[in-house]
């Protein structure tokens, strides 16, 4: 079961959502702020974040390269209603895995997560051989 | 909503043939003040030339008069005083009984005209009035002139110098004569004719210049020589005698009878006579005008030349002040239109932002709406229901596309200018893509050179473009395909990308039509309508796209851009 979290400033959009995520069998928690959400990856693994850009306070930038300076790995959906492709290169630039923009289809947005998974998944992998042949060379096995 | 970007139906508000006649104005008033104040100098020269040339010439002539009179006078006064002076020898050296004697008088005579020259007759006369002696041509011996008026006048002032009067063989002579008191009291005259040829001649001698007169008058008015504009001796002459200080040279200049005269006179000392030198000038105005021809001309020709170059010159300056001022109109007009343009676009993508939102929650209300119908197995009328909540969705759909050519249009009217490193941009926008990429195995290439120039351009609508270009090629290759982007410089203000995949190909049917609006709708992102935007963006920026295509081998399309664009 994939786990996601949604940042939204909108309650509507944002509580619908991953009511319809968690009806696909998604794992969808929310946070109506980018401070909220840089609280949350703390305490549990995500395999995407679906992030908003026009948001008060934080917007969606800054909370990217927050979110990312804190775990690189993370895989961030940027999904906003200011679909512009300066924008999507820009989020993009920052790191963001993927974009896309309002008004999304559902099944646009489970296939990208999907692949987030697999994305994360392998990183992971690449991670755990990494860390692996560091171990063996150290101790000279 | 399409149409509205393009600049090409700008209209200068005003009619210009409205502003004509200020032109005119300007044009007339330029010449005018242009002109005075080049003539203005160039005729005050010549005013004060003309000024100057009178006032010499004035000078000039009142010199030569005020000459003629000073040295005709010294001269006159010494032949007069020169006769006077030896008949005053004669008549106080020689006794009367001496000079009584006819063939002495007549020595005396012939020594005289041989030492002085013009002496005619002389003549004694005893208190009585009696000629007692007389040699000369005329019988005159015993004639009585007791009655006479010079007679009385010699008595009283002891001498007497006469008029000019028509004496032997009808020519002019005058009389000098002096009173000698004898040592017994008794007194006598001694009177001399003279020939006034002596008198001529040094006025022949004078050689004066045509139009000038010089001549001697009495105190009558009398012309005592000849006088080339009034007349011969004895004539009178047609204006007053000059009255004045007797010393004094008086030159004084009037008008006759359309002539300009300057006249002098002065009085021969001693005598009866006025010496008179009048001098006719030509008019004022003539005299400069014919001195002065070269002048002239060289006024004439000099404001001609002025007039010419400052009618030339204004024409020239109205012609480009209009040509300025309809440009900067036009540049006015040009940068309102865009700022107008930019607050639209500015203003459109606001709106479209502002509703891409709520339509996100509509749209994931009515998909949540779809998944619980989905999820209840009996719920009544449950097809009636979900197809409620799929028409939903396509309109938010409907929507959606709405905002997102408003969002395509909202960039094009809004366009900034700035630097841009072309590889980066590129290489950007592949980045952007690269999930698909990855999913889809597509492998991308770049060749660009590192040496290459930034351009000037607008850098979203420039990722926009390519990113078109791109998603137009991902459709074209299938899994496992390539897309090599290549980057050359053409000329110094030219920059070539080039997109080439190996993909499926165009037909040679469609190459034509494939930037027609709505030829193709797959893989755009954003503005739904493809390659037809892409080429509107491309001219906007004032390049161009080629295309090359040949089925099953691919498709390259070359996009020409400026280095430097000047919209």
């Amino acid at each position: 079961m994939a786990k996601v979290l949604l940042v939204d400033d909108e309650k509507d959009f944002r509580e619908i959502l991953a009511e319809r995520m968690m009806g696909r069998g998604l794992d969808a928690d929310t946070a109506e702020s980018g401070f909220k959400a840089l609280e949350m990856i703390e305490s549990k693994s995500y395999d995407a974040i679906i992030l908003d850009l026009a948001m008060p306070e934080m917007d969606g930038m800054e909370t990217l390269k927050r979110l990312l300076a804190k775990q690189p790995h993370l895989q961030v959906i940027v999904l906003t209603g200011q679909a512009t492709v300066q924008k999507g290169v820009e989020a993009v630039k920052l790191g963001a895995a993927d974009f896309l923009e309002k008004p999304a289809e559902i099944e646009s947005l489970m296939a990208k997560i999907e692949e987030a998974q697999a994305r994360k998944l392998a990183l992971f992998e690449q991670d755990l051989d990494k860390k692996i042949s560091d171990i063996t060379r150290k101790k000279g096995w | 909503m399409e149409e509205l970007h393009t600049h090409d139906s700008i209209h200068i508000e005003g009619d210009p043939s409205q502003a004509l006649p200020r032109y005119r104005r300007l044009r007339r008033i330029s010449v005018i003040a242009t002109s005075l104040v080049a003539l203005i100098p160039l005729f005050i020269l010549v005013m004060i030339n003309y000024y100057q040339d009178q006032e010499s010439y004035h000078a000039e002539t009142r010199y030569t008069i005020a000459r003629i009179l000073s040295n005709n006078k010294r001269t006159l006064e010494f032949v007069v005083a020169e006769r006077r002076a030896a008949l005053s020898l004669i008549i106080t050296q020689h006794p009367y009984r001496v000079l009584g004697e006819t063939d002495r008088l007549k020595t005396v005579l012939k020594d005289l005209n041989s030492s002085f020259g013009g002496f005619v007759d002389l003549g004694l006369i005893d208190s009585l009035g009696n000629q007692t002696v007389y040699v000369g041509p005329y019988d005159l011996r015993g004639k009585n002139y007791k009655d006479q008026a010079w007679f009385n006048e010699v008595m009283v002032r002891g001498e007497y110098v006469s008029d000019v009067f028509m004496g032997h063989r009808n020519l002019p002579h005058f009389v000098i004569a002096f009173r000698h008191e004898s040592i017994d009291g008794d007194f006598f005259i001694l009177r001399a004719t003279i020939d006034m040829e002596m008198i001529n001649r040094i006025f022949y001698a004078l050689d004066l210049d045509p139009g000038t007169d010089a001549f001697l008058i009495n105190q009558q008015g009398i012309l005592q020589t000849n006088s080339m504009t009034y007349g011969s001796v004895l004539g009178k002459i047609n204006f007053e005698a000059p009255r004045g200080l007797r010393q004094r040279e008086v030159i004084g200049e009037y008008e006759e009878q359309g002539k300009w005269l300057t006249t002098g006179y002065t009085y021969i000392e001693n005598t009866p006579f006025i010496l008179m030198v009048i001098k006719q000038r030509e008019k004022p105005f003539m005299h400069w005008f014919y001195r002065r021809t070269g002048l002239l001309w060289f006024l004439v020709v000099s404001s001609a030349l002025i007039i010419a170059v400052v009618i030339y010159g204004a024409g020239h300056t109205i012609k480009r002040l209009r040509e300025l001022d309809k440009r900067r109109a036009r540049i006015f007009h040009n940068i309102e239109y865009t700022n107008k343009m930019a607050t639209i676009g500015r203003m459109a993508a606001g709106v479209a932002h502002e509703i891409n939102n709520p339509l996100a929650i509509i749209n994931e209300k009515a998909g949540l709406l779809n998944d619980m119908a989905n999820r209840i197995p009996d719920l009544p009328q449950k097809d009636k229901f979900m197809g409620l909540a799929d028409s939903i969705t396509k309109s938010v759909e409907r929507c959606s596309r709405v905002t997102h050519r408003l969002l395509g249009f909202a960039r094009r009217m809004d366009s900034r200018k700035e630097t841009i490193d072309l590889k980066e941009l590129l290489e950007e926008v592949v980045g952007f893509q690269k999930t698909e990429l990855v999913h889809r195995d597509i492998n991308v290439s770049f060749n660009i050179p590192p040496d290459l120039k930034p351009i000037e351009c607008d850098r979203g609508q420039l990722q926009q473009v390519f990113l078109n270009i791109i998603n137009n090629a991902f459709t074209a290759v299938d899994v496992g395909g390539r897309i090599d982007i290549a980057v050359e410089e053409s000329g110094d203000d030219m920059v070539k990308v080039t997109f080439t995949d190996n993909g499926t190909g165009i037909p040679e049917k469609d190459l034509k039509n494939i930037f027609e609006p709505f030829y193709s709708t797959k893989g755009e992102f954003g503005t739904g309508l493809g390659l037809s935007i892409t080429r509107d963006i491309i001219q906007k920026l004032e390049g161009r796209i080629d295309v090359q295509s040949k089925v099953g081998t691919g498709t390259s399309f070359t996009v020409s851009l400026p280095r430097r664009a000047k919209y």
